[in-house]
């Protein structure tokens, strides 16, 4: 059994997972690797990202057999012919819907690393105090100069192109130039600042593409084909980056196929000895043995994890003992903003596909500005030529018809809101005691919704995008609201939420299982609250921090 | 492709809304135990290349849709993307075609010079454009109606919705397939690998 065991074991290998899997192997602990899906290698494995656009048999459309094999990407705009495989097959992973839940998965190496849309905020102390603050849920158990070092580390070797912006809610950090704004955004941009008083902003989306090269990658090609997979490693995925730092260091070992069905847990020495996986092509069992693991299984499936971890000491499993355990479920909620046409640029045109837009960041509850919900929200936008798509009402068919659509449109400008969800205890994730995975696995209930305060922060969202638009002379402004259901937004956190206290938080300020201090959860399950910002860069410092952590712990035997 | 271009995107796939948006989003499909076509012939599309050709044709500026094989790309996305009530509408759309133009032209497509296939199109178009006002309108009362609390009694306004009409997804199929193709994406002044963004480029 000596070859099942290793120094660390690393549950999942998305964003978090492939930080957790690079800083481990980097300080020379052996480690394991296990990926539920199936491998997806850099580059060779990018079937469209290599490939001309018009090469995909059906033009980016999806078939009739996929609308059935995936149903709730199809609730989406994400089901698109180039990243089908990328998602999970829905009729293998179920999962049940109490209240309506989009959960979008991808079960392969990598994870959603290399789906994401790489908009990468720093949190800020309006984020970390909120809940103290408004004495609402409990406090993080930490602050942002805990944080601040390990995000200037995640961003040095991530690669994150943004402005300095010198905004206090929205701290600057290690960033390569920005990507630019075009003619018309800084337009707006001005008049937003010169009417709000510099009381609003609207700048370059900070992203993890690269503006310069960094070694052993590329920097962005601005092709905008970033989720078909990048093959000049143009922008941060597991692939592109920390695995092959991981796999240089020669200690690294991954197994694809590994779905884990526990951790297990030595009720007399309080800690994990390893954890048992199913593979997923041969049904077979196999254990593995580590000091220490990090759980970043993805924010539910890492609550699923423990759920089914130690159950014959917590009924409820790993990490249950404080009652919080598939708690808290956060998002942000989005499907709405406003858009529309903005006239005088007409000799004005665009070079080049940027993989992000602009942002604005939150301007609610903040400096004074006091509003009849908590808390805030951000938009991301855009602005552009209309596209050969477009509607031209005085022509039909014809060689003028064709001449003109070839020809970039009219310019307009658009932006989805994005907004915080605070964290309520009976949002919950459940197993389903009845329905079962294709493996015979228990699958996941999920029960949450929007309340009060997201609803009328929903209001406030295309109200004031639509205001900005005036005020910065945007025509035809129309506003959409299309209904957020929970997990839409992609950005679901909580379930093992951090804390001070073990009996109302499931981990400690160290993303140690109060219970098991061996286990670390790092992914968006730790989250205490959701804020308003992209939470992935958010993910990767709290991951590099713990691994530090954990090092120091283990060399000084505390583990 | 991501969120921010999202709603665009989305529209494009679905046709604008044109093709079948209803059914697809409400995903229900009605059975149907007959048999219908699924797969376009070689002459069909050759016909159908005549017919884009006429919605997209050559220019001095590009290259038209028969050269971008739009034909071939319909047989895919028909068969491997429609539902069978769409296939229905679309391979009976194919014979109402050719009969409307005998009976307003005097014979079939294939045989009208470019000014009258292109007369008989424009026709075709005009009828899309009324239907999808009408039915803008229907659907913008049968939200009323779902609005309204004594909803009851009243009309399904939907139901009374006019199908999808077969010109409509062809001039659909017409753009999405030139557009998408090489020819299409070259006529646009497509770069395949630009290395840099530029946000104000004026040309002469």
């Amino acid at each position: 059994m000596v070859e099942n065991t290793y120094d660390a074991i690393v549950i999942g290998s998305g964003i978090s997972g492939g930080w957790a899997a690079k800083e481990l192997t980097g300080k020379g602990l052996k480690t394991l690797m296990l990926e539920r899906g199936r491998n997806y290698e850099h580059i060779k494995d990018y079937k469209y990202g290599t490939k001309q656009p018009w090469e995909a048999e059906h033009r980016g459309s999806t078939t009739k057999e996929q609308q059935k094999t995936y149903p709730v990407i199809h609730r989406g705009w994400a089901a698109n012919e180039a990243v089908m495989e990328c998602w999970v097959n829905e009729q293998d992973s179920p999962y049940t819907e109490i209240k309506p839940f989009t959960w979008w998965r991808s079960y392969q190496l990598g994870g959603r690393s290399t789906l994401w849309g790489r908009q990468s905020y720093r949190w800020s102390d309006f984020d970390f105090e909120a809940n103290a603050k408004e004495g609402w849920a409990v406090d993080w158990p930490i602050r942002y100069k805990d944080i601040s070092p390990w995000y200037d580390y995640v961003e040095k070797f991530a690669g994150i192109s943004g402005a300095r912006d010198g905004l206090a809610h929205l701290p600057d950090g290690h960033f390569l130039p920005p990507v630019s704004m075009n003619i018309v955004e800084k337009d707006v941009a001005s008049r937003l600042k010169k009417h709000y008083k510099d009381q609003r902003h609207l700048i370059n989306g900070r992203v993890a593409n690269l503006t310069a090269a960094i070694p052993g990658r590329t920097r962005c090609q601005f092709r905008d084909r970033c989720w078909e997979g990048c093959p000049f490693g143009g922008y941060f995925s597991t692939q592109s980056s920390t695995l092959p730092a991981a796999m240089d260091t020669g200690n690294l070992t991954v197994r694809p196929w590994s779905i884990v069905t526990r951790i297990i847990y030595d009720k007399d020495k309080k800690k994990a000895t390893g954890v048992e996986i199913l593979d997923a092509q041969t049904n077979q069992t196999y254990r593995y043995n580590a000091k220490i693991i990090f759980l970043n299984a993805s924010t539910l499936n890492s609550a699923w994890v423990l759920m089914n971890s130690a159950t014959d000491v917590w009924e409820g499993g790993l990490g249950s003992s404080s009652g919080e355990l598939g708690h808290n479920i956060m998002d942000h909620h989005y499907n709405l903003g406003a858009s529309g046409s903005i006239e005088g640029f007409e000799d004005h045109y665009i070079y080049g596909r940027r993989p992000t837009g602009f942002y604005i960041p939150r301007f609610t509850n903040l400096y004074g500005d006091k509003r009849e919900f908590s808390r805030g929200f951000g938009y991301q936008g855009g602005a552009s030529r209309d596209s050969w798509s477009r509607e031209i009402a005085e022509l039909n068919i014809g060689g003028e018809f064709k001449d003109t659509l070839s020809k970039p449109g009219n310019w307009n400008i658009g932006m989805t809101g994005f907004g915080e969800i605070l964290p309520y205890h009976e949002n919950k994730i459940t197993l389903d005691a009845k329905r079962k995975d294709k493996w015979g696995l228990p699958i996941l209930s999920m029960d949450a919704e929007l309340k009060d305060n997201e609803k009328k922060m929903r209001s406030a969202i295309t109200m004031e995008a639509a205001n900005m638009l005036d005020v910065a002379g945007v025509k035809n402004i129309r506003t959409w609201d299309s209904g957020h259901a929970m997990g839409h937004g992609i950005h679901e956190m909580g379930t093992a939420r951090m804390g001070l206290d073990p009996k109302t938080s499931v981990l400690n300020k160290h993303n140690q299982v109060w219970d098991a201090l061996n286990v670390f959860v790092t992914d968006g399950a730790c989250m205490t609250s959701s804020a308003c910002v992209n939470p992935s860069l958010t993910y990767m410092a709290l991951t590099a921090r713990a691994c530090d952590f954990a090092f120091n712990e283990l060399k000084s035997g505390n583990l | 492709m991501d969120r921010r271009t999202a709603i665009s995107r989305v529209a494009m796939i679905l046709g604008s809304t044109i093709i079948g948006a209803d059914l697809f989003i409400s995903g229900c499909t009605n059975e149907h135990t007959e048999q219908v076509q699924a797969v376009l012939t070689d002459a069909q599309i050759s016909y159908l290349n005549e017919v884009g050709e006429t919605i997209l044709p050559k220019t001095v500026a590009s290259d038209g849709a028969k050269a971008a094989n739009v034909g071939a790309f319909m047989k895919i996305m028909v068969r491997d993307c429609y539902s069978p009530e769409e296939q229905k509408i679309f391979f009976e759309g194919l014979d109402a075609l050719e009969q409307r133009c005998k009976k307003t032209l005097g014979k079939g497509f294939l045989s009208c010079s470019p000014g009258e296939r292109q007369k008989l199109l424009i026709g075709l178009d005009a009828e899309v454009k009324d239907g999808k006002k009408r039915n803008d309108l229907l659907q913008q009362k049968e939200a009323e109606r779902q609005k309204s609390s004594q909803a009851g009694g009243k009309p399904n306004y939907l139901k009374k919705t006019p199908s999808t009409p077969y010109f409509a997804m062809i001039k659909q199929l017409t753009l999405l397939g030139y557009f998408t193709s090489e020819i299409g994406y070259k006529s646009m002044g497509y770069v395949s690998v630009p290395g840099r963004y530029d946000g104000n480029v004026m040309k002469a």
